[in-house]
């Protein structure tokens, strides 16, 4: 049978809606500063983070050892879109997801992330003051991450129960926020609280939380450390409030940042998983012949070697969007959309491709389908984004 | 104001003021369902208008009938086309297969002699590598040639004949050397169609409409200047032909091959039909769908953008390009699939039907869509390129 597959012939037009295609901007820039910049981050990630590393730092107390996270700020990556006068290298967060990429998909332990959250917060909507303070620190490795979450698991980051109270120059906190990542050893925390009847983020240092309000909690993917944090009886001064429009601004960049972040970790975590199934589906043999000549297990990989060319393509035009400071909630969504189910699919049925050892606590394919549930759960899995992108797109639909 | 978005609004203008006459018969979807003289005729002439106005081959060599010029003016005019919602030129195997081949293997007295035809309509090509007996696998082939003096003579069938009933010449793959297997002994030939001992039958597709016919071949004898290739090397021009078709190489000289049916044109038919007593568009089931459907159309067009761009594909280069096909075919049956579920209890209806919506064209699309994930190669055997080709998995 005869048919045509040019992509100029049957690319078709492309959706007119300003909201997918934004003018003639190209969809997707990427420099070769970047080129060597992804280079060295899959070298490093590939090195420093073998499944072995994994295994062994998903049972030390904080999830990863300062010796690396160490060689992670020689490297400049926590100030890597940290502008140059706080002692940063002055890029975008379309680097951050370039290094995020190859940590994802080693599975690699560090608050590379939670940093992330915490810095471009405070670079979006902090005080000079704040910034000043923090941003440098930031760049020389101190650890930062945001306190979002309450217990309803409510992904609406502007629905706040814990609530900050003014006496005089200082700020009284009470409240939970939970899931709050690397809190354990983080010198600082972002915390969104209530004050007066309004979103505001407040900056605690370790030293105003103390010990005594971190609960660990009990996380699926156990390569990440996550904690209960009680802010009862914590007090910071007034000046560590961001608040108003600013609070808003930071909070959207918090989501970004995190949605940026998560959908490049679940791209680069397919390739991990295509990493681990097809080595061991060329060597496994079950009736006669290798299995990974059997098209039922053959076409799987195919599929997720489609969502990981999908998911890349995703990212790296969301990255380009929001480097170029672009409207990036569609391209956003998308990418956590893809990335994310992507993820998922390629852990569940790598899972399934191992057979009897894949049932086994030994076999890694297992590891993916945790970080794959990790992602999603965090920050709308995909039935969140597409509702939402639904809205963007098609309209708001009728109430009831 | 760039000189390709002047080149854009010169070739918007020119569509607008040409744009055929309705004919008072529906079109067919695209080059596979020509299935009338009367349809045939108008998309015939339709094509020699839009390469007279200079809008077709941009990139082919001007001593052929091309114009010579960078490819992306030739990808404007096509876009252009697509959103306008044109006609399809439908010479496409001639364009888009049979020609960029010739240009890239064939003598300087074959590009003479094919090209021009091609592109003004007037030579209209079909291809002939399926064969009955043997779907996607092409090295199965068993249509023989066998050299008589200054001819060969030909036997053995053709299906899936594209334009068959229609066509001046014919690529063809046919076994050269007798007891040969698979993919040595092949050759590949240019052929007349209109010599004795050709014949072709009309095939009826799943939609009821005529298009493709089968080919007989019974003694027929053509020069032996139609070989391509070396003799006995067929199946590497045949690879060579599969890089056209399946757009992993650029040559073609393009112009929209099919009526474009795409996601906004789904997302529109959701806004003129109801669901539970409301626009269709309301429905929470209808705008995940939706939003997953434009997900995945969004994902293809940003592969094609990243395909560019060496270093982001620098770990398998070939996955976006062996696995255009495969995303882009099985998007398009999903998308049209879903197209139906659009129209209510009116989805019972076909093609003719006086209260079908849009005349049956969703139905109809997606029935037609099956010709992409089974032509070229079917999804199942795209899934095996690239388990194999892409991550190196064992072979069947």
């Amino acid at each position: 049978m005869s048919t045509t597959t040019n992509p100029a012939a049957n690319g078709g037009p492309a959706n007119t809606d300003g909201a997918i295609r934004a003018g003639d901007a190209p969809l997707i820039r990427f420099g070769d500063e970047q080129a060597m910049l992804l280079e060295s981050a899959v070298a490093f990630a590939r090195e420093q983070s073998t499944i072995a590393d994994v295994r062994r730092r998903m049972e030390m107390p904080d999830g990863f050892e300062p010796a690396l996270w160490r060689r992670v700020v020689e490297l400049g990556w926590p100030g890597i879109a940290v502008p140059e006068q706080f002692g940063g290298s002055g890029l975008t967060l379309a680097e951050v997801a370039t290094v995020a990429e190859p940590m994802g998909r080693h599975l690699m332990a560090t608050p590379f992330g939670s940093t992330q959250q915490f810095a471009q917060a405070l670079l979006a909507g902090g005080s000079a003051a704040l910034q000043a303070e923090w941003l440098p620190r930031v760049c020389e490795g101190a650890i930062g991450t945001v306190a979002l979450f309450e217990a309803d698991g409510d992904w609406d980051l502007t629905r706040i129960g814990a609530r900050a109270v003014r006496n005089g120059e200082t700020l009284e906190l009470s409240g939970l926020k939970t899931l709050v990542c690397d809190a354990g050893v983080a010198d600082a925390l972002l915390a969104s609280v209530s004050l007066d009847g309004a979103p505001a983020l407040v900056l605690v240092p370790r030293e105003a939380l103390g010990d005594a309000r971190l609960r660990r909690d009990t996380v699926i993917d156990e390569t990440r450390r996550a904690f209960d944090v009680t802010l009862d009886g914590v007090r910071v001064p007034a000046a560590a409030a961001i608040t108003g429009e600013a609070a808003l601004v930071a909070l959207a960049m918090i989501r970004a940042c995190a949605l940026l972040i998560a959908s490049a970790e679940a791209a680069g975590g397919i390739a991990g998983v295509l990493d681990v199934v097809v080595p061991y589906l060329n060597t496994r043999a079950a009736f006669g012949r290798k299995i990974g000549g059997y098209q039922a297990l053959k076409h799987g990989c195919a599929e997720m070697l489609v969502g990981l060319e999908r998911s890349r393509s995703h990212v790296a035009h969301a990255a380009s969007v929001i480097a170029a400071r672009g409207d990036a909630e569609v391209a956003l969504r998308m990418a956590k959309v893809e990335a994310c189910e992507g993820l998922l699919f390629a852990g569940d049925r790598a899972v399934q491709f191992h057979g009897g050892f894949g049932f086994t606590w030994d076999c890694d394919a297992q590891l993916y389908l945790r970080r794959a549930l990790w992602l999603q759960s965090l920050h709308g899995d995909a039935a969140h984004h597409r509702a939402r992108l639904a809205d963007r797109l098609l309209g708001e639909a009728m109430p009831g | 104001m760039s000189e390709l978005e002047a080149f854009r609004r010169e070739v918007e203008d020119w569509m607008q003021a040409n744009r055929p006459p309705d004919p008072g018969f529906l079109l067919p979807e695209s080059f596979m369902e020509v299935g009338t003289d009367a349809q045939f005729e108008y998309l015939r002439a339709w094509q020699r208008k839009v390469w007279e106005a200079g809008y077709l081959g941009m990139a082919w060599p001007k001593e052929y009938g091309g114009r010579s010029r960078p490819q992306a003016y030739q990808d404007v005019v096509d876009r252009t086309m697509a959103r306008l919602k044109m006609p399809f030129v439908t010479n496409t195997i001639g364009l888009n297969w049979a020609g960029p081949l010739i240009l890239a293997i064939g003598s300087e007295a074959q590009k003479k002699r094919f090209i021009p035809g091609i592109l003004s309509a007037d030579d209209i090509w079909c291809q002939g590598f399926s064969e009955p007996d043997n779907g996607s696998d092409l090295a199965a082939t068993q249509t023989r040639a066998a050299r008589d003096g200054d001819h060969w003579v030909l036997n053995g069938s053709k299906i899936w004949t594209s334009l068959g009933s229609h066509a001046k010449y014919m690529i063809l793959l046919a076994r050269t050397e007798p007891g040969s297997r698979r993919t040595a002994g092949l050759s590949y030939f240019l052929i007349p169609m209109r010599v004795p001992g050709i014949e072709t039958r009309p095939i009826r597709k799943l939609t009821g409409e005529h298009g493709f016919t089968q080919t007989f071949f019974t003694d027929a004898r053509v020069p032996a200047d139609c070989l391509i290739g070396r003799e006995g090397e067929g199946w590497k021009v045949a690879m060579l032909t599969l890089t056209f078709e399946r757009g992993v190489s650029g040559g073609q000289a393009g112009g929209l091959s099919r009526m474009h049916i795409g996601v906004e044109d789904v997302v529109d038919l959701a806004r003129r039909t109801r669901r539970n007593g409301r626009p269709a568009i309301e429905d929470p089931w209808v705008r995940d769908q939706l939003v997953r459907l434009l997900i995945e159309d969004q994902g293809d067009r940003l592969c094609a953008a990243r395909g560019k761009i060496p270093a982001l594909c620098s770990e398998r280069p070939d996955a976006i390009p062996l696995s255009h096909k495969l995303r882009f075919s099985e998007h398009k049956r999903r998308l049209l699939q879903f197209s139906i579920a659009l129209s209510g209890a009116n989805a019972a209806r076909w093609v003719g039907d006086a209260a079908a919506v849009d005349g049956g064209k969703w139905p109809r699309a997606y029935f037609n869509a099956f010709a992409s994930t089974i032509g070229g190669g079917t999804s199942q055997i795209q899934a095996n390129i690239i388990g194999e080709r892409v991550l190196g998995l064992p072979k069947d």
